[in-house]
């Protein structure tokens, strides 16, 4: 059993081809510019966002929040007004009842993702999923933090297809500064996964003046270069938007110039890499 | 009133028509002479029509598609250009061609002998096959270029329609790579697409081709190759038909102005719909003897002498439009709320009315159409400009789209009624174009449901898919400013703009 906080049953953006997303709730890291960062935290039942649904579609039962998905406007009012980083529109799935979900996008799909929050927090209810996936020739693959430690879990490795790494701040500090966060476990798995020939893709969250991002870049290129050999690895330069971040962050952070976001994709260019994607 | 009487009357018809041709600034000179040539034709009869034919004309239920009850060669004609290039043309003394440049100026000068219903020709075959073997010319991008280009302004309507696939093959990269760059609106292209013998990577490249110019479309080829004995093409807006041979004539069943007459469902099913059926089928195939016995053109034209064209290889349709508001309104007449595509009892009658179509059809010996066993076949007609409110085939209205797999799903279930053409548009947003691979699979799932016809396009693009063929929306800008375009079909994507719903299609997120 899982907390999920959404099912999209057709994405272009998370992985190959079209796939069926998963996100997970909850997640061990909390960075300033998360874009849906209502994923964060589990509900803690403060009954706060109850109060201010225009819908009338929340409502304290037997001491938590519960959802009435039927009334639900979608006006997101209650993510906007929570104080813990949550959201009461998450539901507890299995593994099995999540494929019957998926059932009728099986001719359409040619895998799917999970992603959250940081899905190896339930990395249980991830290795089933991904078990019942390859049964229907699903391709499987995580979007991750990094922070699980991947080296010490060959069983996951064995029906998850590669991992989509967010590879947030090469510079210890800087990534403690917007993550809370250490990375030393995150690039260990950079390299681990490369090495492995399971790593899909990495993705770097572009912040002028915030982060030191041609550092990241040039350094984590460096670093990964010996293993393009293995297989070719994806660079996702992702230019900082402010949509969805919370404040005070929101305000605070600007997005790069076209410019600037060139100049990364020139260095990874340069340190070999061929498939750099600028979004 | 006596024969004088009704000529002057006739004639001051024809004048108000000649004059609205004449002094209209939108259309080029061309595009005058051409409207100028089919008037004659509304004026005369060399056949007696039925007078069941001219009450359900006159009601709108049949539609002759602006032919005119006489036509002096066929409507859709798809020449085998593989004849051509193998042993030139005695007509019009071409040789067999040697060289790229050689065979790329035969395929030009033949084109401009082909007739069809828009004077241009609407098929201009397997282009990435012909031009394989001369593509060892060091200048092949150039050819290929120049060609294209040569294409759009000399054909200058989206009708016609060059072929790729379902190989990968040198020519159809290079032909796929050049029109996303130019972004032309003509010709239209069409991917015979089968996934287990087309490359992934040439899917792609034309799905990403289809996002910057809304061309190719896809081709369910695993589907298509088995309805004819001899090899089929896309013609036109995604007529399937045979190759030498093609559509003797196209007219239509309008469900639904014809449901609009009935009591209920069953009063449809059992009695308007065979009988409005009968009728245009006696109508086509006088249309077809005319064609065949009378004019010249099967007699006499050097595509037939020369064995181009064969007569057995044609066909004739049956085109049927409105599906989704007949089904609406029959319901709504007996009460219910179900609506098409949204309920199963309303599917369920939409599948009832197609199986008694076909049916219908089937039950209509022709003297000709050999190629189809002696039957006409039907057709998912994209609509003409006037048809206000009524939905292209058996296609859902715009603005009941449903999520895009169900909808998918849904064309799966009645696009194998319809042997020559069916098609669907689904628009993508511009996230699809980092992903091609994604719309790839999109099409390959719909494909495996059954789907025969696929087209996207991306919001953001000039050329836009109308109902069936390409047009520039800002080509529709200057004619709504009463400026001429030198493309003659973006004067019916105008009438679709003003009259339809083309610009609210829903767009597609990935």
């Amino acid at each position: 059993m899982a907390l999920v906080n959404q099912i999209i049953h057709s994405s272009a953006v998370d992985g190959p081809g079209n796939r069926a997303a998963v996100f997970l709730q909850g997640c061990n890291f909390s960075c300033a510019y998360c874009h849906n960062s209502e994923t964060i935290r589990r509900c803690v039942s403060c009954g706060t966002c109850v109060e201010r649904c225009p819908a009338g579609a929340l409502r304290m039962q037997a001491g938590t929040v519960a959802w009435d998905e039927t009334r639900c406007c979608g006006c997101d009012c209650c993510i906007h007004v929570c104080p813990n980083l949550a959201s009461p529109k998450t539901k507890n799935y299995t593994p099995q009842q999540v494929m019957d979900l998926l059932e009728a996008d099986l001719p359409f799909i040619r895998g799917i993702t999970t992603s959250g929050g940081e899905c190896s927090l339930q990395r249980d209810f991830v290795l089933e999923l991904f078990q019942l996936a390859k049964a229907r020739r699903l391709s499987t693959l995580m979007d991750s933090n990094g922070s699980y430690d991947f080296a010490r879990d060959p069983a996951l490795l064995q029906d998850c297809d590669g991992v989509m790494l967010d590879v947030k701040a090469f510079d210890r500090e800087a990534h403690i500064r917007l993550t809370g966060a250490d990375n030393a476990l995150v690039l260990k798995n950079a390299v681990f996964l490369a090495k492995a020939g399971k790593l899909e893709e990495i993705r770097t969250v572009i912040v002028p003046e915030q982060l030191p991002n041609e550092d990241t870049v040039a350094r984590i290129t460096s670093l990964l270069r010996p293993y393009l050999a293995v297989r070719p690895i994806r660079y996702k330069l992702i230019a900082y938007r402010s949509f969805g971040v919370r404040a005070p962050y929101q305000t605070q952070f600007r997005s790069p110039s076209g410019a600037q976001m060139q100049a990364c994709r020139e260095i990874a260019l340069r340190n070999g890499f061929e498939d750099v994607v600028l979004i | 009133m006596d024969t004088e009487e009704n000529f002057m009357l006739n004639i001051t018809d024809l004048k108000k028509d000649v004059e609205s041709i004449i002094t209209n600034t939108a259309l080029t000179n061309e595009q005058a002479a051409f409207n100028l040539s089919a008037l004659p034709l509304n004026y005369v009869e060399f056949f007696e029509t039925t007078s069941a034919f001219r009450e359900l004309c006159e009601a709108g239920c049949l539609c002759t598609m602006s032919e005119g009850n006489v036509t002096f060669h066929p409507r859709y004609t798809l020449p085998d250009y593989e004849k051509l290039l193998r042993e030139g043309c005695a007509f019009l003394r071409l040789a067999p061609p040697k060289t790229l440049f050689e065979a790329i100026q035969t395929l030009e000068m033949f084109y401009r002998h082909i007739p069809s219903v828009t004077h241009y020709p609407v098929y201009l075959g397997s282009v990435d096959k012909l031009l394989e073997p001369y593509m060892d010319d060091p200048h092949a991008y150039e050819l290929l270029r120049s060609f294209l280009i040569f294409l759009d302004r000399t054909i200058p309507d989206s009708y016609c329609h060059m072929n790729l696939g379902p190989e990968a093959t040198c020519a159809g990269r290079m032909i796929v790579a050049i029109e996303t760059e130019l972004k032309h609106a003509i010709p239209s292209i069409t991917l015979l697409y089968d996934p287990d013998v087309t490359p992934d990577d040439f899917a792609e490249q034309c799905v990403a081709c289809a996002l910057a110019c809304a061309k190719p479309s896809f081709a369910n080829d695993k589907a298509y190759r088995q309805l004819y004995k001899t090899p089929y093409g896309i013609a036109s807006c995604y007529n399937a038909l045979p190759v030498a041979g093609g559509s003797f004539t196209l007219s239509r069943v309008v469900l639904s102005r014809l449901a609009a007459r009935a009591k209920d469902s069953e009063h449809f099913i059992r009695d308007l719909l065979p009988h409005a059926v009968q009728v245009l089928c006696e109508y086509i195939e006088q249309k077809i003897c005319f064609l065949v016995e009378k004019s010249h053109f099967f007699r006499s034209n050097f595509l037939v002498q020369e064995g181009f064209l064969r007569l057995e290889n044609f066909t004739a349709m049956v085109g049927v439009v409105g599906m989704n508001e007949c089904v609406n309104l029959l319901m709504e007449k007996e009460g219910k709320p179900d609506r098409y595509g949204y309920s199963e009892a309303a599917d369920r009658l939409a599948i009832a009315i197609l199986e008694r179509l076909r049916a219908c059809v089937g039950a209509f010996t022709s003297k000709y159409c050999a190629c189809t066993d002696h039957h006409f076949t039907l057709h998912a007609q994209v609509g003409i400009d006037s048809d206000a409110g009524i939905s292209p085939g058996a296609r859902i209205a715009i603005g009941s789209e449903l999520p895009l797999y169900a909808h998918l799903t849904h064309c799966g279930k009645v696009h194998p009624f319809f042997t020559s053409g069916v098609g669907d548009i689904f628009p993508f947003d511009a996230t699809a174009q980092r992903n091609p691979a994604a719309v790839v699979d999109v099409i390959k799932g719909g494909f495996s449901q059954g789907m025969r016809y696929f087209s996207t396009y991306s919001s953001d693009s000039d050329v836009i898919r109308i109902t069936g063929y390409l047009v520039k929306k800002s080509d529709i800008e200057k004619l709504d400013g009463g400026i001429a375009v030198p493309q003659a079909n973006a004067m019916w994507g105008y009438g679709e703009v003003k009259n339809g719903k083309v610009y609210d299609r829903k767009v597609r997120h990935l």
